[in-house]
C-alpha cells in the first residue's frame, strides 16, 4: 500500500502539470492573501473601537483557507484525473492488479500518495497565515478548526475524483467528470431554503461551520462519510476489474 | 529438481457476458517445465494467463500455485507468481531502477534483499547499461526486456509470460530463449506465443488452444520428433531417373517431389535411419544443402485449431 502511494507522490513530481499547479496555486493563493491584508489594514482603523470587532484570523486567514478550499476544488480532479484512468490506458494497472495486494490497499495507495501532494499545497498556503503571528495575535483555534475543514474537504475532493477516475479509461473524462461534480457539492445550497435537504448535502455548508471555529460531529461525521463512501465505491470498482460480470 | 507441480488449474472457466473465452481448461504444470500455449488469436490464451497471474477471476474452477489456494489466499499466491502481460506494464516516466524497485516493494521482497535481487535481474535480462533511463526513451526490445525483469524480480516460482518474444530482434530473440530455458529449469514456465519454431526450440510440453478449449496437451516429443517430416536438399549436379528411384524405394521415404532440376523435397518418416539412407544417396551428388522440416507441429496447428469439423 505504502509502495503504491510513494510511488504516486513521485509520479506526480515528475510530471509538469504537478509542478505548474503547485507554482499556479501558490501564486493565485498570494495574491488573495495580500489583498485580503490590504482589506484589513485599511478597516483597522474604523474596527480598533469597537467590541467584538473581527480580529486578523477572521478576517485574513478564514477568507484565505475558502479560497483554498475554493481553488481545490478545481485543483484536485487536475491531479485525480490520471491515477486510474491513465494506468488502465498505458495498460500499466495489471501490474497492480497481478501485484500481491487487495483492491482495497490498491485505492488506499493512490488516495494517500495524492493526499500527501494535496498536503503540502495545504501546508504552504497555511504558511501565509502563520507568517502574521510574527506581529499580531493569532487565533490558534479557530485557525487549526479552519485546517481540518479544509483538510477534510480536500481529502472528500480527492475520494471523488479517485472514483471517477476508476470509471473511465480517458483522463480528461475522469476531469471533467469529477469538476462537475465538485462543483455541483459546491453550489448544492446556492438559493436553498434553510435546513433542507440540499443545504445538508452541500459541501460548503459543512465548511463554513470550520471556517467558524466550530468541529461539530456532523460536520466531521459528513466528510468522514463522503471519503469512506468514495473510497470504497472506487474498492468495489477496482474489484470488479477482476471479477466476473 | 523434484517434480511436484507448481500450478494446477482444474475446469477453469471464464465468461464476459454471453462470451465464453476459456471453457473448462484444465492442466498442471511441474516445477522445471517450460509448457507453450498455442492457439491463434482470440483462443483464450491471454484471458488463461491473465487467471493465472491473478490479474482476473475466474468465472468457474480453480487454481492452486505451489499448493496455495489463488482463490482464497490471493496474496501469498501471488507472490510465487512472475507475469509479463501482452503489453508490457510500464510506467513510462519511471527508470528501469525506479520501475524494478516499486515492483520488488509491492511484491514484499524484504528492504534489504531488494538491491541484490535487482541486480540480479538486470544482469539476467541484460539491462545493466539502462538502470538510470527512463522506460519511454528506451527501444521495444529493450521496453519488452524490462518487462521480463519486472516479472522475475521477487524470485517467483512460477512465470508467466505473454508473448514474451514480440518486438525483438534476432539476437534479442535468442538470448530471451535462451533465459526461458534457463528460467525453465529451476521454476515452472508458462509462455504463449504464434511463433512455432520458438515452442519447438524452447518449450517440453505444448498446450493447444482453440476456442477457449484445450484440443491438445503433450510434450513435444509426441507432438514432434518421431512423426513424419520433410528434408529439402539442394545438389550440385542434376537429379537422376536412378538416383530418384532409389530414393522413393529406400524404406522409410515416403514421396520424393522435384522442386527443380537441382532441388528436391522428401518426404520421411521421421526415424533415424531413414535420414542416413536419404542423405547417404544424395551425398553421390554432391550434397550443397540440407534442412530438415519438422512439419508435424504445423500440421498438428493447423488441423486442430482450424477446425475440419466444419
Amino acid at each position: 500500500m505504502f509502495a503504491i502511494a510513494k510511488r504516486e507522490l513521485f509520479s506526480l513530481f515528475q510530471t509538469p502539470l504537478a509542478w505548474l499547479l503547485l507554482a499556479v496555486t501558490q501564486a493565485v493563493l498570494a495574491y488573495v492573501f495580500l489583498r485580503l491584508l490590504q482589506a484589513f489594514a485599511q478597516a483597522q482603523g474604523q474596527l480598533q473601537g469597537l467590541p467584538g470587532a473581527p480580529g486578523v484570523t477572521r478576517m485574513v486567514a478564514m477568507p484565505l483557507l475558502e479560497t483554498c478550499a475554493f481553488v481545490m476544488m478545481v485543483l484536485v480532479p487536475l491531479l485525480t484525473m490520471r491515477a486510474f484512468a491513465e494506468e488502465e490506458r498505458a495498460r500499466t494497472l495489471v501490474l497492480l492488479l497481478s501485484a500481491p495486494v487487495s483492491a482495497a490497499a490498491i485505492v488506499m495507495g493512490k488516495f494517500l500518495g495524492v493526499a500527501a501532494f494535496l498536503g503540502i499545497i495545504v501546508g504552504l498556503t497555511l504558511l501565509m497565515p502563520a507568517s502574521l503571528a510574527v506581529g499580531t495575535n493569532l487565533d490558534f483555534g479557530q485557525l487549526s478548526a479552519g485546517l481540518l475543514g479544509l483538510l477534510l474537504i480536500t481529502g472528500l475532493f480527492a475520494a471523488l475524483g479517485l472514483f471517477v477516475s476508476s470509471m473511465t479509461v480517458q483522463p480528461a473524462m475522469a476531469g471533467a467528470g469529477a469538476f462537475g461534480m465538485t462543483l455541483m457539492l459546491w453550489m448544492l445550497d446556492w438559493g436553498v431554503e434553510r435546513a433542507s435537504l440540499f443545504e445538508y448535502l452541500s459541501v460548503l455548508h459543512h465548511f463554513r461551520t470550520f471556517l467558524r471555529g466550530l468541529i461539530s460531529t456532523a460536520d466531521l461525521g459528513y466528510f468522514l462519510v463522503g471519503i469512506a463512501l468514495f473510497l470504497y465505491l472506487t474498492t468495489s470498482r477496482i474489484a470488479a476489474r477482476r471479477s466476473p460480470v | 529438481m523434484s517434480t511436484s507441480s507448481l500450478i494446477d488449474a482444474t475446469a477453469l472457466t471464464r465468461r464476459f457476458g454471453d462470451l465464453t473465452a476459456v471453457d473448462a481448461v484444465s492442466f498442471t504444470l511441474r516445477r522445471g517445465e517450460v509448457v507453450g500455449f498455442l492457439g491463434p488469436n482470440g483462443a483464450g490464451k491471454s484471458t488463461t494467463m491473465q487467471m493465472l497471474a491473478g490479474a482476473l477471476t475466474p468465472t468457474a474452477g480453480g487454481i492452486t500455485v505451489a499448493g496455495i489456494d489463488l482463490l482464497e489466499q490471493p496474496a501469498k499466491a501471488k507472490r510465487q507468481i512472475g507475469y509479463l502481460p501482452e503489453q508490457p506494464p510500464l510506467y513510462r516516466d519511471q527508470s528501469v531502477d525506479e520501475l524494478l524497485a516499486f515492483c520488488a516493494e509491492l511484491r514484499g521482497v524484504h528492504r534489504r534483499h531488494r538491491a541484490a535481487r535487482i541486480a540480479a535481474v538486470k544482469a539476467q535480462t541484460g539491462l545493466d547499461e539502462v538502470g538510470k533511463r527512463l522506460i519511454g526513451h528506451l527501444s521495444k526490445g529493450f521496453q519488452q526486456r524490462v518487462g521480463i525483469a519486472q516479472a522475475l524480480v521477487h524470485d517467483p516460482s512460477v512465470v508467466i509470460l505473454d508473448e514474451p518474444t514480440s518486438g525483438l530482434d534476432p539476437n534479442q530473440l535468442r538470448e530471451v530463449r535462451a533465459l526461458i530455458r534457463e528460467l525453465g529449469r529451476e521454476r515452472g514456465v508458462i509462455l504463449s506465443t504464434h511463433i512455432l519454431p520458438e515452442v519447438q526450440s524452447v518449450c517440453d510440453r505444448v498446450l493447444l488452444l482453440r476456442r477457449g478449449q484445450i484440443v491438445f496437451d503433450d510434450s513435444l516429443v509426441t507432438a514432434g520428433t518421431g512423426s513424419s517430416g520433410e528434408l529439402v536438399a539442394r545438389v550440385a549436379e542434376p537429379v537422376t531417373d536412378t538416383v530418384r528411384a532409389a530414393l522413393e524405394s529406400a524404406v522409410g521415404v515416403l514421396s520424393v517431389r522435384l522442386d527443380g532440376p537441382l532441388e528436391l523435397t522428401v518426404s520421411h518418416d521421421g526415424r533415424a535411419e531413414t535420414i542416413d539412407a536419404v542423405v547417404c544417396s544424395l551425398s553421390g551428388l554432391g550434397l550443397r544443402q540440407l534442412e530438415t522440416e519438422q512439419r508435424s507441429l504445423e500440421d498438428l496447428f493447423v488441423s486442430l485449431t482450424l477446425g475440419r469439423e466444419h
